[in-house]
């Protein structure tokens, strides 16, 4: 997030936009339904009804994949209307007439057609995000799991510059991170192209800087994504993989392809607290402890960096990750691998991070700092670019988009199309929560959720079994009849080991982020018997 | 259309009936009136005139307020008087059209008095009776006079003439200053002034205000309210858009509980008409003023008649009070916006006010008190009904002079004024004058107008009994001490009828009565205590009576009274022994009977039975056992 | 700065921030005043009435909805108010279960609080009728109970359901004494709307809503949630070996004390049988059961022969940020590849 949480409800509007926020970050979701109560006006972009349309004052219900449309719509609205923040455009931005040339694409008519949404209702909503500041533009992964996802992003950035909401309290372009410490993990490079602080690898500057810190050459070349790392694995290019704490049997889009590919590998080592789908695969497994029972930060959405703490001794034998990987790390002959505690961790992070530079445990005693927090004296950023972007020339660039559809769309032999998302009772593949006993009470199946019209259509009725079936695969799940979602659009989890959605999502990518287009697919749906 | 144009039009009608040379029959069917059996009576009034061909005028009208006279209709044939018939029932309708319509000769053994052309012999004149005579009917001026139906009538008789003149020239500071000098206070009970509250309101900026009609009327005995609405709906519509544009609201609400269905009909037809007419909706009669009306139907929750339950209920809400400190309504009501809240009867006056001025209407009144008020009288009286007097009456005029006393001689007990926030006053009081502040001195409340009379033969411990039992049930559960002290009151209340009473009991009732009152969030929970509290200052002696005698002395709690039979007067005739449920009369033919007093549930039967020459069974306070037979 | 206020409880100066209530200003700096159906995060309610406080020159009124003005001389005791607080409290204890001994609150207990103060006088008490409910628990909800025999209509709950999280799930139903928190049509609460966060169960000063095996803990500790990307500060109650509650850490301006279903009561995964709890190594097909010594010598035995690009790394978003950089840098600085990523993207 360019702001943080606390900023959200003193927002005079908030646009969220591919994100169910009462259900995957609920306590943000409290924060944008208190702003609606203190007046905000507050636009809600979904295909699905979601709760907070019921406090919406525009609900934007496009289809599934054309965010682009939607938002380079909204901006030729404001840019037609004269309601641009025109000094910060001075100011702060370039490449202005680019970006207007590009708008002209975004014609109301070609905007509706291609939404479904009234041109009325979009103006309507750009109007409202340009006339009350300070506007928050907050986004999850209904925006970013798309083939096109980074112009999704853009296209919002573009929104926030036109209309000066960037670098001020309570405004910003929020993306609200899916998992606790997803944050602390890029933070730390665990990306295939940079190390630490999103310092680049292929800087020779930098990795001197790290061989001389670590002791040892480093590779120059960027690694592969994850999605690629399979692919690789199913080609016998890598062949060995270290899993710690990831399920991408079930997380991966096209998932059968994923657990291909791990089968191909010649040693699998999972690194756990569960013997999860990922780990039965595996050549070793590892005893992980969780995180009541080691110490460490995690890095959340706002990028504050808050002190996790240890309550309970490890289970068994378990041990924390990073004792785990330090040992083997030693075997394998590894210099600087002898760390007592996290502490020391951290200490040689702030050492190599600037935008960790001024954290220290003894900092996060008194509380969560926010990075960048380049020195000890530091008090952390809760807004990012309040003078300068992060670009060459400090200036915001409004960047030229085109409309791409998904990279499936639904045909005559599968006429809908899939998007997934969560339960807010489960959290990802389930590892943690399927063994809590009530959650599963409160949610213990795969829904497919669809329109009572298309039910009916195909004889479907409330709580029959259904068969979904992609180009990739197929699963079976209950069928929930609900006019949350559009005639057309079909929507499920991927929580259940035993209804893996993912075998159907489509393997597509978004060209620069690799993220893959969870959010389209397109399937058949079918009543199974008995 | 212009106002002069549409006057004429319902002066021409109205004329046009009152000189028609077809006979007339006005039916009053109100609820009151239609409870009695008046569409019954209408229905064969209109086929015995069908019968005979002939062709008549049948209107119908409001509450005329003499409710022991309902079902009750006005004959008047071609240049006769018009005369009054009580109690008509659809067996009466022959003879009424033969006689009084055919024959031209009012029948006056069912006639209550007649008024007009030509006295008919043996009929009092209606300015004479009783009930009618010292009244002054102010707001129930076309009650039971016009068709409530028909906005012509109303137009006629005088309506409109004040929203003509408000909208054609008075300026809102003019109004309010009218309504100011009158000295109106709020008729719902409060006594508010009404002119200050519409100015406070006007005062605070806002671009919306709303207007609230608080049409909830729920105390039990009351129907001032409905018989307003039903009667002549029109004065309170018209009330409400002047109010509207002295305020600068341009939408009203008439908050009326569901259970009334005639005065929501009433309401949504004057609506209608009066947008028909531009007396309402846009532009009303050409002067750029708006003011929309909608009926909000209640779900009957005597709490939802206090104001900031009223307006959340309106929005959809539970209706539950807004404690203290809050903004007051005329700050931030309906939606938050500022609001105009004022009860039926102080819309309904307003037109009354403007037209004939604000000195006329103060020249009735007490110092403080002006204008008149309306009562519902019910009890232990020789009339009941609704009545309409000048503030300053004083209770015994009503009682006695207008309410003619009580029946069968007996004994005035109290009079219990307000409803069941009201207080219970006795004898020595009658003389109080009814207004707000005196009865409020006095212990009661002028609330709702409701006012009932008690005889002898009413125990005050059940009356309060009764009352807590009411607010009880209807407190909204919101403030620890209305919801659980009331319940604490009438379970003590309980005890002491039942004979279970503690000598601590009145103590007690009066310290949770103080702490309810005080403490209360509001109005319902501050005066849920006055029945009690008003009861143990005035028949204190009746509580002890019950606690430490274990007796009723009026006889009315069945754990504190026997039966038993005289022997002097006993005839042994059996019928008592017969009829008793409970086999406990003892004794044979020719033996005088006795009551065995363990087994006798006091129902009463004995005494009801026994045959009125012989007047032997005999209703005593206190609690016989066998022991006393022997 | 927040603008100051000085103004005195019994005699006592007290400077308090402007917009504060006198409830809540006392509260602050230590003056106990009897309430129960204020809470700090909701809007004042003004129900129970126990409150009472006398202003000088103005008369008894509420002090959890008057805000503090300068120089208000407050008497939170004297006759008048005693008649009033005390009948009130005593009418909410003639009304309540207090088999307190049995009740998963007990010294945890708001009306506790509220007794221990008034003083109960069981002559006094004596005088009232015990009135008590004998409603069906509902446990329908896998994490609470609610015991509505205990509600005391505080609405806190209420007020939790619909202005903090805006579901509404519950409301006031019933008049008089039959008036009692309900869903709609009273149907059990996990077939209504809530979404079973708990924040009604956190705020229940009494032991109408508890958590369903409450059991105290030994001690707490802070830390964050292992959920969403939210990162809420949580205080985990420990007992033994075991997580037995979780409450929100109202200090953490992530969440500032609330928490949603799974951070609240999503915890015992961690002390589920099904954890790994050793190293485990795959012969012949099957998992054995390894020494940690056994298993990393393995690893490192076979990754070996892997370094350089034929080997990857899944790092995780899960793990704690210094377990990342340890990942992170065994793969590069070891194993000598950049073949490293996590699933940021789902």
């Amino acid at each position: 997030m360019t702001n943080s949480i606390n900023e959200i409800e003193d927002a005079a509007c908030i646009l969220s936009i591919g994100s169910n926020t009462t259900v995957t970050h609920p306590v943000i979701g409290l924060r944008v339904k208190k702003a609606a109560r203190n007046g905000a006006k507050l636009i809600v972009a979904n295909p699905r009804r979601i709760e907070l349309c019921s406090v919406a004052d525009v609900w934007l219900r496009h289809r599934p994949g054309t965010d682009v449309a939607l938002l380079m719509g909204m901006a030729r609205v404001i840019m037609d209307e004269g309601l641009v923040d025109s000094s910060f455009i001075e100011e702060r931005c370039e490449n202005l007439d680019a970006f207007k040339e590009s708008l002209k694409a975004f014609d109301p008519d070609f905007v509706e057609q291609v939404t479904g949404v009234p041109q009325g209702k979009i103006a309507e909503a750009a109007r409202m995000l340009a006339g009350n500041s300070p506007a928050s533009i907050l986004y999850c992964m209904g925006i970013t799991q798309h083939s096109h996802g980074t112009d999704n992003v853009l296209a919002l950035a573009n929104l926030a510059m036109l209309t000066g909401n960037i670098g001020k309290p309570s405004s910003g372009v929020n993306p609200l991170r899916g998992q606790n410490n997803v944050q602390g993990a890029c933070d730390m490079g665990a990306l295939p192209n940079v190390y630490p602080g999103y310092q680049k690898v292929d800087s020779a500057e930098i990795r001197e800087k790290f061989e001389a810190a670590w002791g040892c050459s480093l590779s120059s070349t960027p690694g592969l994504t994850l999605t690629e790392i399979l692919g690789a694995a199913l080609e016998k290019r890598v062949k060995a993989l270290y899993v710690v704490g990831e399920n991408p049997v079930l997380s991966e889009a096209d998932a059968s392809h994923a657990k291909e590919a791990l089968e191909a590998l010649d040693f699998l080592v999972v690194q756990d607290i569960f013997l999860t789908e990922t780990a039965m695969l595996a050549d070793v497994v590892l005893p992980a402890a969780t995180f009541a029972e080691k110490d460490g930060t995690f890095t959340n959405t706002e990028r504050r960096i808050q002190r996790v703490r240890k309550a309970l001794e490890p289970r068994g034998n378990s041990r924390p990750d990073w004792w785990i990987t330090c040992e083997i790390a030693k075997k394998l002959g590894g210099k600087g691998f002898d760390y007592g505690h996290p502490a020391e961790i951290m200490g040689e992070i702030s050492s190599l991070t600037p935008s960790y530079q001024g954290i220290s445990y003894e900092r996060l005693e008194a509380g969560g700092l926010q990075w960048p927090c380049p020195s000890p004296e530091h008090p952390g950023t809760p807004v990012l670019h309040t003078e300068r972007f992060l670009t060459a020339s400090g200036k915001g660039r409004l960047m030229p988009l085109e409309y791409k559809p998904p990279a499936e769309c639904a045909d005559e032999e599968y006429p809908f199309v899939l998007t997934t998302g969560r339960s807010l009772y489960h959290y990802h593949t389930s590892t943690m929560t399927g063994r809590v006993e009530g959650l599963n009470m409160l949610r213990d199946r795969e829904l497919l959720e669809m329109n009572p019209t298309d039910a009916a259509a195909l004889g479907i009725a409330n709580g029959d079994r259904v068969q979904v079936k992609s180009r990739r695969g197929l699963v079976t799940a209950d069928a929930k009849l609900t006019k949350d979602s559009p005639p057309g659009v079909v929507f499920m989890t991927f929580h259940f080991a035993d209804s893996p959605t993912n075998v159907v999502t489509s393997p597509a990518l978004d060209p620069v982020a690799k993220t893959p287009e969870l959010k389209v697919c397109a399937v058949q749906v079918q009543k199974l018997k008995g | 259309m212009k106002f002069e144009e549409i006057a004429q039009t319902a002066k021409e009608e109205w004329d046009a009936l009152q000189a028609s040379a077809k006979p007339s029959i006005v039916v009053g069917t109100a609820t009151c009136g239609r409870a009695a059996g008046a569409m019954e009576v209408m229905e064969a009034l209109r086929n015995e005139l069908k019968e005979r061909e002939i062709e008549a005028n049948i209107m119908e009208t409001g509450c005329f307020g003499l409710c022991d006279a309902e079902p009750l209709i006005t004959i008047k044939g071609p240049g006769g008087p018009s005369v009054w018939y009580r109690n008509v029932t659809p067996e009466m309708a022959g003879k009424l059209v033969e006689e009084h319509i055919v024959k031209g000769s009012p029948v006056a053994e069912h006639a209550l008095g007649a008024a007009g052309d030509g006295q008919v012999d043996g009929l009092t004149a209606m300015s004479d009776l009783p009930m009618l005579k010292f009244q002054v009917r102010r707001i129930l001026f076309n009650c039971g006079v016009v068709d409530p139906s028909n906005i012509n009538h109303y137009i006629a008789t005088g309506g409109y003439q004040a929203l003509n003149k408000v909208v054609s020239g008075m300026s809102p500071e003019d109004i309010i200053d009218e309504i100011t000098r009158s000295g109106l206070r709020g008729l719902g009970g409060a006594g508010f002034p009404v002119g200050r509250k519409w100015d406070s309101c006007r005062r605070v900026p806002s671009d919306v205000r709303y207007v609230v009609c608080n049409a909830d009327e729920g105390d039990p005995g009351a129907f001032q309210d409905r018989s307003v609405l039903e009667g002549d709906p029109y004065s309170v519509v018209e009330g409400m858009t002047i109010a509207g544009y002295a305020i600068g609201a341009q939408k009203g609400y008439i908050y009326v509980r569901a259970e009334y269905p005639l005065a929501v009909e009433r309401l949504e037809n004057a609506t209608a008409q009066a947008k028909e007419k531009g007396l309402m909706g846009k532009n009303i009669l050409g002067s750029g003023f708006d003011f929309d009306l909608e009926i909000f139907q209640g779900a009957g929750a005597f709490v939802c008649g206090e104001s900031t339950a009223l307006v959340l209920s309106i929005e959809g809400k539970r209706g539950m009070p807004k404690p203290l400190p809050r903004p007051r309504t005329t700050e931030v009501g309906l939606w938050d916006m500022p609001t105009l809240l004022n009860n039926v009867k102080s819309y309904s006056i307003v037109p009354w006010i403007l037209t004939k001025g604000a000195d006329q209407f103060a020249s009735l009144g007490t110092e403080r008190c002006k204008g008149t008020a309306v009562f519902s009288l019910t009890g232990k009286m020789a009339n009941c009904g609704l009545i309409e007097v000048p503030m300053g009456t004083t209770l015994r005029q009503i009682i006695y002079d207008i309410g003619g006393g009580i029946p069968k001689g007996k004994a005035f007990k109290a009079v219990q004024t307000g409803g069941p926030s009201g207080g219970c006053l006795p004898a020595e009081l009658l003389d109080t004058q009814v207004d707000f502040d005196k009865l409020t001195a006095a212990g009661a409340i002028m609330g709702s107008g409701g006012m009932v009379v008690m005889d002898e033969d009413t125990c005050m411990v059940d009356v309060a009994r009764y009352f807590l039992d009411f607010t009880q049930k209807e407190s909204c559960g919101e403030c620890s001490l209305c919801r659980l002290g009331t319940l604490q009151m009438l379970q003590t209340l309980e005890a002491i009828v039942a004979g279970e009473g503690d000598p601590d009991d009145i103590d007690m009732l009066l310290e949770l009565g103080e702490a309810i009152k005080t403490g209360s969030i509001c109005g319902l929970g501050q005066s849920a205590p006055n029945p009690a509290l008003t009861t143990i200052r005035y028949f204190r002696h009746e509580y002890e009576a019950h606690i430490h005698e274990k007796k009723c002395p009026a006889r009315v709690c069945k754990d504190l009274i026997s039966y038993v039979i005289s022997a002097d007067k006993c005839k042994a005739c059996m019928i008592c022994l017969r009829e008793c449920p409970v086999d406990a009369i003892r004794g044979a033919k020719k033996e005088v009977h006795v009551i065995d007093q363990d087994k006798c549930i006091r129902c009463g039967v004995c005494m009801s039975v026994c045959p009125e020459r012989f007047g032997a069974v005999e209703c005593i306070p206190g609690r016989l056992t066998e022991a006393d037979n022997a | 700065m927040l603008d100051e206020i000085k103004f005195a409880i019994d005699g006592t100066q007290i400077k308090a921030n402007k917009g504060d209530t006198i409830l809540k200003a006392a509260l602050k700096h230590g003056i106990y005043i009897p309430h129960l159906c204020d809470h700090p995060d909701l809007e004042p309610f003004g129900g129970c009435r126990l409150c009472m406080v006398e202003i000088k020159g103005k008369g008894l009124s509420i002090s959890c909805k008057v805000p503090v003005e300068e120089g208000l001389e407050i008497i939170t005791e004297s006759p008048e108010v005693n008649k009033v607080r005390r009948i009130a409290a005593e009418l909410l204890i003639a009304s309540h279960h207090v088999d307190c001994l049995e009740c998963a609150r007990n010294t945890d207990c708001k009306l506790q609080d509220v007794a221990s103060y008034i003083g109960i006088e069981e002559g006094r008490l004596k005088r009232l009728k015990r009135v008590i409910k004998d409603l069906p628990i509902d446990d329908s909800n896998p994490f609470f109970i609610r015991d509505l025999n205990k509600c005391v209509l505080c609405g806190i709950c209420i007020r939790t359901c619909g202005e903090i999280l805006n579901v509404g799930a519950i409301d006031f139903a019933f008049r008089g004494t039959g008036t009692l928190v309900a869903t709609v049509g009273g149907k059990p609460i996990l077939q209504s709307r809530c979404v079973s966060c708990g924040e009604c169960v956190a705020r229940c000063p009494v032991g109408a809503l508890v958590p369903k095996n409450a059991e105290r803990p030994t001690r707490e500790v802070s830390t964050v949630c292992t959920y969403c990307g939210v990162g809420c500060g949580i205080k985990l109650g420990v007992r033994g070996g075991r997580i037995v509650r979780v409450r929100g850490d109202v200090n953490s301006p992530a969440n500032r004390g609330n928490l949603c279903v799974k951070g609240r009561f999503g915890y015992d995964f961690v002390n589920h049988p099904d954890r790994l709890t050793s190293p485990l190594i795959k012969r012949n097909g099957a998992f054995v059961e390894a020494t940690f010594e056994e298993a990393l010598d393995l690893v490192a035995s076979k990754l070996t022969d892997y370094k350089g690009d034929q080997f990857a790394t899944f790092a995780s978003a899960r793990i704690t940020t210094e377990d990342n950089y340890v990942v992170q840098k065994f793969t590069r600085a070891v194993m000598g590849t950049n073949n490293l990523d996590h699933c940021a993207r789902l």
